[in-house]
């Protein structure tokens, strides 16, 4: 691969991460548990848009055939798109989502500094900036994997099922092809408090599936895109 | 060579007067000089960089800039978005800090952190994450008055 397909690659991994998630956590605006959850998932959703628009920038950038980050967000198919599978998986109840921000922003914290510490000028800096984000994403989301570990019976077996169903995506965020496997043993580091100070086990080893890096995703993947998408297919002229 | 650099300098003293009198669009309190979002004037175009990557009133920002410097017959400037170093509260102005405070928006001194109203220290914080990107909900427990607090970061 060249330096510039490489680099897009890389962005367009990373953006969009940001983006699926960012769309995800935007459909609990206006119907969250309790008014500050809703503030909260609605910032870290604009959080992730806010990356999500840069990297994907850079990513245009990179490919050089003129496309901006709005060209490649809502003007590409699900094939095309290299999140990962996590963070596609729909919301579920609160419990299920909580256990997906808990995996994915342990993870991208430490994504994050690896890139910013990385020589490519154009990540790592949108990187150092989204570290500092993501530094309070994780925050909420290990807080609340706490409280609804110790809340009541409901909630602790909501969140145990929450982390049952995600933990098979994690895998595919640790994928040798990618060359995140080494911030594994870091984000075990980082989780395993979490886990002891929720009381909650973790889940089970169980065969790991991916396949979102090379454009294979699960079906929850096309419906999410027929909503974000329509409004700028179906009116092309439309403007901001 | 001289007179080019005096030039440049009382060109960015005046662009920093300019913008000074531009309001944030969220916290109207603040200029966007004393928010630290405008970083410096060079080469033809004024620097500026995002508070938080996905905050909405970017967009507003940049507008109301480019109108405040048509307004003073500065088209031929640019606009120019930095990522680099990234911002933090630390680039909000000493004024700025005071400004907030006489707001009502608690400002983010990692020191004391004080009801902005009855000035007690005795608060909690309801959640971490408010009414814009940058802020987080407290309340005191002393006043009872709930209030926003202008995040470290």
């Amino acid at each position: 691969m060249t330096d510039k397909a490489e680099l897009f690659a890389h962005a367009i991994r990373l953006g969009d991460d940001a983006l699926i998630l960012g769309q995800r956590l935007s459909e609990w605006c206006g119907h969250a548990p309790m008014l500050e959850i809703d503030l909260a998932l609605s910032n870290i959703s604009l959080d992730l848009f806010g990356q999500a628009s840069q990297f994907l920038r850079v990513a245009g950038e990179a490919e050089g055939l003129g496309r901006d980050a709005d060209d490649l967000a809502f003007r590409r198919d699900a094939l095309d798109f290299r999140n990962c599978l996590l963070v596609e998986q729909p919301n579920g109840d609160f419990g299920q989502t909580i256990a997906r921000q808990f995996l994915f922003s342990n993870w991208q914290l430490l994504l994050l500094r690896e890139v910013g510490a990385a020589p490519s000028p154009e990540l790592s800096q949108i990187a150092r900036k989204a570290e500092k984000e993501v530094a309070y994403h994780c925050r909420f989301a290990n807080e609340w994997i706490v409280r609804l570990g110790e809340g009541t019976a409901e909630s602790r077996a909501r969140t145990i099922a929450g982390l049952d169903w995600m933990w098979r995506f994690v895998d595919e965020l640790f994928d040798p092809d990618v060359g995140a496997a080494s911030l594994r043993p870091q984000w075990e580091a980082q989780i395993s408090p979490v886990f002891s100070e929720a009381g909650l086990d973790r889940p089970k080893p169980r065969r790991g599936t991916k396949g979102g890096r090379v454009g294979h995703h699960s079906e929850h993947l096309g419906h999410l895109l027929a909503e974000m998408q329509f409004l700028p297919r179906a009116y092309p002229d439309a403007t901001w | 060579m001289v007179s080019a650099e005096r030039a440049g300098a009382s060109l960015s003293e005046r662009v920093f007067e300019i913008l000074s009198r531009v309001p944030d669009p969220e916290i109207p309190c603040l200029s966007v000089v004393d928010l630290g979002i405008v970083r410096e004037v060079k080469n033809g175009a004024v620097v500026i960089t995002p508070t938080y990557t996905g905050c909405p009133a970017t967009i507003a920002i940049e507008k109301s800039i480019r109108a405040a410097l048509d307004a003073e017959g500065l088209s031929s400037l640019r606009i120019e978005t930095a990522l680099s170093p990234p911002w933090t509260t630390d680039w909000i102005s000493v004024e700025g800090m005071e400004k907030l405070k006489a707001y009502g928006i608690a400002p983010p001194l990692r020191a004391a952190l004080a009801c902005p109203r009855c000035g007690s220290t005795n608060v909690e914080e309801i959640s971490r994450f408010g009414s814009t990107p940058c802020k987080a909900l407290h309340r005191c427990l002393d006043c009872r008055e709930p209030f926003d607090r202008f995040k470290c970061h």
